[in-house]
């Protein structure tokens, strides 16, 4: 039940972003240093989340078939297939990996 | 068929099929990490980003809080106000498509929109790509969210490897230049070290802070790391996000119907 409220109040703060850019001045936002911020940080959130998602197991760090997905992605990329393909490149390997016996 | 006679029309219309199909990993992977279909469909509805709607059931599937999950989100989202200042500049709504508008601001809209140099082409761009990714991208979630749940053990179909390849998926067009490669690295470098001494899901957050420092206190593109998930007027290089961005003067793109 509580993630409902959490999931409802990042609903809420999402549409207020992107509420304030149409409503307050535009001098307001228009600081270089601002949208610099905003960029930077979705590289750095983007980055993070990838390596907790490869390599993160509970609190420690573990090598298992997800770093074969990660590199299968990055060759998908590399290829320069598009987003599904890449998804799916990144699923079949770690599924491929299990079967083969990496966990 | 007039409408389809307009550059924007036809850009907006593909980066909506593009981008609404990969709702089905969004959905598929929302409810292997732990959300019902109906908390699924809310993410795709209401918060209707892509990169934050990720991020929270990231940071759920490695056993985060909500709290952490929501605040993941809300700072990905930081950059939906940056495209909506830029977006009001160029269309300037009035009345309720401004609201209405507002919610439709993400990467792929404002990316299809700011593309155009024509103001009424920069309108048409923005609704049609707006309209069509909500739209798309809702029903593929429900697809993938169907398809998910009825999956068994998401491990055995890799699941957990195609929620790595959607991050580096959404990251990987944002690596342009030495600089957000760096950033990256570093953020990278900083999660793995905090996880041994954080609660599940702060790391991220740890992440974000060390990524605006970055931002705040360097001298790149001011656009850095504004691209979208998946680029409407295909990838050639840099040059073309230079003009793009920096609203409200129109893009100087000389062939706004290239990769179209």
């Amino acid at each position: 039940m509580t993630l409902w409220i959490w999931l409802l109040l990042a609903c809420f703060l999402a549409y207020a972003w992107k509420l304030v850019g149409y409503l307050v001045p535009a001098r307001l936002l228009e600081d270089p240093r601002t949208s610099r911020v905003a960029g930077t940080m979705t590289i750095g959130l983007l980055a993070s989340l990838t390596v907790v998602n490869a390599v993160v197991s509970g609190q420690g760090l573990a090598a298992d078939a997800r770093l074969g997905a990660l590199a299968a992605a990055a060759i998908a990329l590399v290829l320069r297939a598009p987003f599904l393909v890449v998804v799916i490149a990144g699923a079949g390997t770690a599924a491929l990996l299990r079967t083969l016996g990496w966990n | 068929m007039k409408l389809l006679a307009s550059p924007a029309v036809r850009v907006g219309i593909s980066i909506s099929i593009a981008t609404g199909l990969y709702g089905v990993s969004f959905g598929a992977l929302a409810v292997t990490s732990g959300l019902n279909f109906w908390q699924t469909m809310a993410l795709s509805l209401l918060l209707f980003s892509g990169g934050s709607q990720f991020a929270f059931i990231g940071v759920v599937a490695g056993g985060g809080s909500g709290i952490a999950a929501m605040s993941a989100a809300t700072l990905l989202g930081m950059r939906n106000g940056i495209y909506g200042m830029q977006l009001n500049a160029l269309l300037r709504p009035t009345g309720w498509r401004k609201y209405v508008g507002a919610q439709l601001t993400i990467d792929e809209s404002t990316a299809t929109s700011t593309g155009q140099t024509d103001p009424a082409e920069q309108r048409r761009g923005f609704w049609t790509a707006g309209v069509g990714v909500y739209v798309l991208w809702n029903l593929f979630t429900a697809v993938g969210a169907l398809a998910g749940s009825g999956l068994g053990d998401p491990k055995q179909w890799g699941l957990d490897g195609a929620a790595v390849a959607a991050f580096l998926a959404l990251l990987w067009p944002r690596l342009k230049g030495r600089e957000p490669v760096a950033i990256a690295v570093a953020c990278a470098v900083a999660t793995v070290v905090a996880v041994p001494f954080v609660p599940a899901g702060v790391p991220i957050l740890v992440s974000a802070v060390v990524a605006a420092v970055a931002g705040w206190f360097s001298h790149g593109r001011r656009d850095e790391g504004l691209e979208p998930d998946v680029e409407p007027y295909g990838s050639h290089g840099h040059s073309h996000h230079h003009d793009r961005r920096n609203a409200p003067e129109p893009s100087r793109d000389p062939d706004p119907e290239a990769g179209a």
